[in-house]
């Protein structure tokens, strides 16, 4: 057992834990804050496994922007517990029945395709960190520029988009 | 050194967890959070490979994703906010005004 | 003129922009005439020929620097077939290039005076629009004409031959809701389509003549056919030259296909001018000229065309005489002249035939255009008049019911005859005189151009006439000579006719002595042409014969002599003509209301002449009234009575209704199809109540699909 294995095994645990916190709240609020801790510790797994603009842009945009955002919409339509329905009875067992065999299959779906890499390790990390950096930068504004211009465009959208939807209409 | 196949497993359960809560929760807002987990587990796997092949292609693929993810997340949030004011209610299981 | 070594190929580039430059014209006025003013439609239509013009000399002076030899210039492939390949390429040689010098410069001037003379047609027929359209058809015209005389091929010259005819009928018909008084009727419609249906009957001569041609001979190519044609047998040829003397006779008034064009003076008279006088016509022509090494194969050929033209010569020349309509007279002319050209292309004197062609270009588009001068000079003092004493019922107001009331006067047409609306008719010279004085300038040029068109010594058309009349004389043509220098006879005539009766004497109503005298964008150009008409003989002196040494590098030539005895004659004889003329008409001008004086002595044959000898008349009766016949039966009897009644109503639907009735009867249309279809509808219409109780509307239930979908695909790439 080395220090990363207990390290990725104890974080690992965190995640999944949040993760169901986040499923399993009453309250929406609690739900968005599990979430927002989940988003913190996956970051933490994007800098060991050396990508630490990723882990960035992971904490800076989901677990800031885009969580907050939720957070203000809940509060704001004041809907933190719903009141209990039960229109679709046999949603919940279907739903756990099938989730569960969708996870049996995604993981040996994926150890599968990836048994020529399974005994690969992740790489040493903390000393090349600033090469990773520029180099992921050359290449996303050289062979990825197209791509990088039209999100930019797609955010102009998604922007004028949400202000539109939301905008008092005029009598 | 941990091995890649761990991060792939860990991967695929927060993808489950993040479907089951689609299926379950009522409230849209946890049904989109339930989404955006669903796209961290996708991106988990997408870095764990990427530092596997030593190329960036993956890490861009997930700077993509989650540009998308902030757009998406923009605009489903006020088309939430425009249910509401028509309805006053958010719950999913009462908008079933397409049924056939 | 001659240009360095190294600019062997010189202009030949340009080349293309003969057509191109007026196709670009028609363009931009078709796209954005809309917002142009009529000073920009024009002077941007006249541009567009003048640049073509401008190539044209560039490349004349590109052929004289190569001394004569002939280039081409290869745009595109237009098609090929089997072993047929027609390429759209561009032949500059000295033929060629006189054409296109003639085409685009006479078209040039045309332009110009069409701006002024155009500006106020439309404006005497309350039509404002149509001045844009005008000059769309007429930059079509131009690109046409250019595509007709630079092809290399008789494939490339049919389509110019056949875009020129479609102008013509365009423009012949450019008013075509009324007559050219501008009264509601279709006339001018009826004169297009009778020009166009004409021309098809040549063109159906020249089509035959290109198949026989692709199927002896083996091809298109101007210089591969005369090669093919040298070891031909001579009756194929005879064959070729005679059909395509029916494609002439068709685009060039000959007889006996010349009938559409006095018709065709119904277009406005900058039409008459380029497309009726000066340049389509004069296709025809030129297609003898170029297939010259055709022609020289097979005497008898050569005979024939040489006698139709005479024959025409001398049968317009007649008609002309009786004319009263000024346009009409020259139409007539025009007619005549034509058949001097061909008849000189026929006895193989091709540079006469040309030279005549180009002078003839020059002084008949002058004399077109002075009396477009004229009608507008009375145009304008009728309108004068009529606005001075404010008439009831003006002349604007009839106009402008013109196409609401179209149709009900065709239906009345035949009573509209009886009760005869005095029209004021701005063309009738028995409604002019005395224009000498209120139209000076108008009246010199007009002065010129008859003189040049009456062969007078120094004026151009004496040189290339004479050299006509001498060569028939030299040649041993002595029937050819006689004719023509009778039909000359006539021309003088006629022509000192028109000038005593138009500018002569005291005027014969009141719009002529108003009349006004043009503006100078009327007149300008047509000072350029008077000139030419003057100084043009000097293009092929007898003794220099420029133009002969510049067709000799294309075509085979030889020099015409200058036969003293033979230009006395003729000059004489015109001389005399134009004073006999004088003792009718100038001596005791005409008065209002009087016959004309030839109506007495002559009698009958005045008559005749008068109603161009009735041809129209017998055209009608032996073809167009059969055509009719023969419809009527085919409608009547074939169509209606044989193919409908009995064909359909008795045999199909007879027979038809006889098989439903046994095979379709109640039981087995309502047991067994109607009940089919009934069962289908039902059995869709249950599957649909079972299958929308799917669509609950509730998004997880949605959801759990997808996440089913999911899962079977994984399970499925596990298990395969």
């Amino acid at each position: 057992m080395t220090v990363d294995l207990i390290l990725f095994l104890i974080l690992a645990l965190v995640s999944v834990s949040t993760a169901l916190g986040m499923l399993l709240s009453r309250n929406t609020v609690y739900s968005a804050l599990f979430l927002v801790l989940n988003f913190v510790t996956v970051a933490v797994f994007y800098l060991l496994l050396g990508a630490p603009f990723i882990a960035m842009a992971q904490v800076t945009v989901y677990a800031g922007a885009i969580m907050v955002l939720f957070l203000f919409v809940i509060m704001l339509l004041g809907t933190e517990v719903l009141p209990a329905s039960n229109i679709l009875p046999w949603q919940k067992p279907l739903a756990g029945g099938l989730a569960a065999v969708l996870a049996v299959e995604a993981i040996y779906l994926l150890l599968v395709r990836a048994r020529s890499v399974a005994q690969v390790t992740s790489p040493d990390v903390a000393i090349n960190s600033m090469d990773n950096l520029r180099e992921m930068g050359k290449v996303l504004f050289s062979t990825y520029l197209l791509p990088f211009e039209v999100t930019s465009i797609l955010l102009l959208v998604a922007m004028v988009g949400a202000i539109v939807l939301t905008k008092k209409e005029k009598a | 050194m941990v091995p890649v196949n761990y991060y792939i497993i860990l991967s695929a359960i927060l993808f489950t967890i993040g479907a089951v809560g689609v299926l379950i929760r009522r409230n849209p807002l946890v049904i989109f959070m339930s989404v955006e987990l669903m796209l961290n587990a996708a991106n988990l796997a997408m870095v764990a490979f990427s530092s596997v092949y030593k190329s960036f292609s993956g890490q861009i693929f997930v700077f993509f994703v989650i540009a998308v993810a902030a757009a998406e997340v923009a605009v489903g949030l006020a088309l939430i906010v425009e249910i509401f004011k028509t309805k006053h209610n958010i719950n999913v299981d009462e908008m079933n005004s397409l049924k056939g | 003129m001659l240009l360095s070594e190294q600019t062997y190929s010189g202009f030949l580039f340009l080349a293309p922009w003969l057509v191109f430059a007026p196709v670009v014209g028609l363009l931009v006025n078709i796209i954005f005439g809309g917002r142009l003013s009529e000073k920009a439609i024009g002077w941007l239509a006249s541009a567009a020929s003048g640049a073509s013009f401008v190539v044209s000399v560039l490349l004349a002076m590109t052929v004289a620097g190569n001394h004569g030899e002939v280039l081409r210039w290869r745009l595109a492939e237009w098609m090929s077939v089997g072993s047929l390949t027609i390429d759209w390429t561009f032949r500059v040689d000295s033929l060629s290039t006189t054409m296109m010098l003639v085409v685009s410069g006479v078209g040039t001037l045309i332009h110009i005076y069409a701006i002024g003379y155009m500006h106020e047609d439309v404006r005497f027929k309350n039509d404002v629009g149509r001045f844009r359209r005008f000059f769309v058809f007429l930059n079509l015209f131009i690109a046409m004409m250019m595509i007709l005389v630079s092809g290399d091929s008789y494939m490339m010259l049919f389509v110019g031959w056949e875009g020129v005819g479609l102008c013509s009928f365009l423009l012949i018909g450019f008013w075509y809701e009324m007559d050219t008084l501008a009264r509601p009727s279709w006339a001018n419609s009826n004169a297009a389509k009778k020009a166009f249906i004409t021309n098809r009957v040549g063109d159906f001569g020249f089509l035959i003549a290109g198949f026989l041609m692709f199927w002896y001979l083996g091809s298109f190519q101007f210089d591969s056919v005369f090669e093919a044609a040298k070891a031909a047998p001579p009756g194929i040829i005879v064959a070729i030259t005679l059909f395509m003397l029916v494609g002439v006779a068709g685009k060039s008034a000959q007889i006996p296909l010349y009938v559409w064009l006095p018709d065709a003076m119904a277009g406005p008279t900058p039409v008459s001018a380029l497309i009726h006088a000066a340049t389509m016509v004069t296709a025809g022509v030129y297609l003898i000229t170029r297939s010259a090494p055709l022609y020289t194969l097979v005497p008898q050929a050569q005979y024939i065309v040489a006698m139709t033209g005479a024959v025409t010569a001398l049968f317009a020349a007649t008609i002309a005489v009786g004319q009263y309509d000024i346009k009409k007279v020259l139409a007539y002319s025009t007619i005549s002249q034509l058949g001097f050209m061909v008849a000189a292309v026929g006895m193989g004197a091709f540079v006469a035939g040309m030279f005549h062609l180009v002078t003839h270009a020059f002084f008949k588009a002058l004399l077109f255009l002075s009396a477009g001068s004229v009608i507008l000079g009375l145009e304008r003092g009728h309108h004068h008049l009529a606005h001075h004493e404010h008439k009831k019922e003006s002349d604007d107001s009839r106009r402008r019911r013109s196409r609401e009331t179209l149709r009900q006067a065709q239906d009345s047409a035949s009573d509209s005859k009886d009760h005869h609306e005095e029209v004021f008719d701005p063309g009738d010279m028995r409604n002019m005189g005395g224009l000498r004085k209120t139209m000076p300038v108008t009246f010199w040029l007009y002065i010129i151009g008859t003189l040049a068109l009456a062969g007078i010594f120094p004026f151009a058309g004496f040189w290339s006439k004479d050299e006509i009349l001498a060569d028939a004389f030299t040649e041993g043509f002595g029937a050819v000579y006689w004719l023509l220098t009778i039909a000359a006879f006539f021309t003088a005539f006629y022509m000192g006719r028109q000038i005593w009766m138009v500018f002569f004497g005291e005027a014969r109503h009141e719009a002529a002595a108003h009349a006004e005298e043009s503006k100078p964008i009327i007149t300008v150009p047509l000072m350029v042409l008077a000139l030419l008409s003057v100084v043009g003989g000097a293009l092929n002196l007898p003794g220099l014969h420029t133009l002969t040494e510049w067709l000799e590098h294309t075509i085979e030539v030889h020099a015409g002599e200058f036969v003293m005895s033979v230009a006395l004659i003729s000059t004489g004889l015109a001389l005399l003509a134009i004073f006999i003329s004088w003792l009718l008409y100038g001596r005791n001008p005409l008065k209002a209301g009087q016959p004309d004086p030839l109506k007495k002595p002559l009698g009958f044959i005045f008559t005749g002449m008068e109603n161009k000898w009735f041809v129209d008349e017998a055209y009608w009766a032996v073809f167009v009234d059969r055509y009719v016949d023969i419809s009527r039966f085919l409608a009547d009897v074939i169509d209606w009575r044989f193919w409908h009644d009995w064909f359909h109503d008795k045999v199909i639907a007879g027979t038809y209704n006889w098989l439903s009735n046994i095979a379709l009867n109640d039981y087995a249309d309502q047991r067994g199809i109607d009940a089919f279809a009934n069962a289908l509808g039902k059995w869709t219409q249950s599957l649909s109540a079972a299958m929308r109780k799917v669509q609950n509307g509730f998004v997880r239930s949605y959801a759990l699909s997808v996440l089913l979908g999911v899962v079977l695909i994984l399970g499925y790439l596990l298990l395969k």
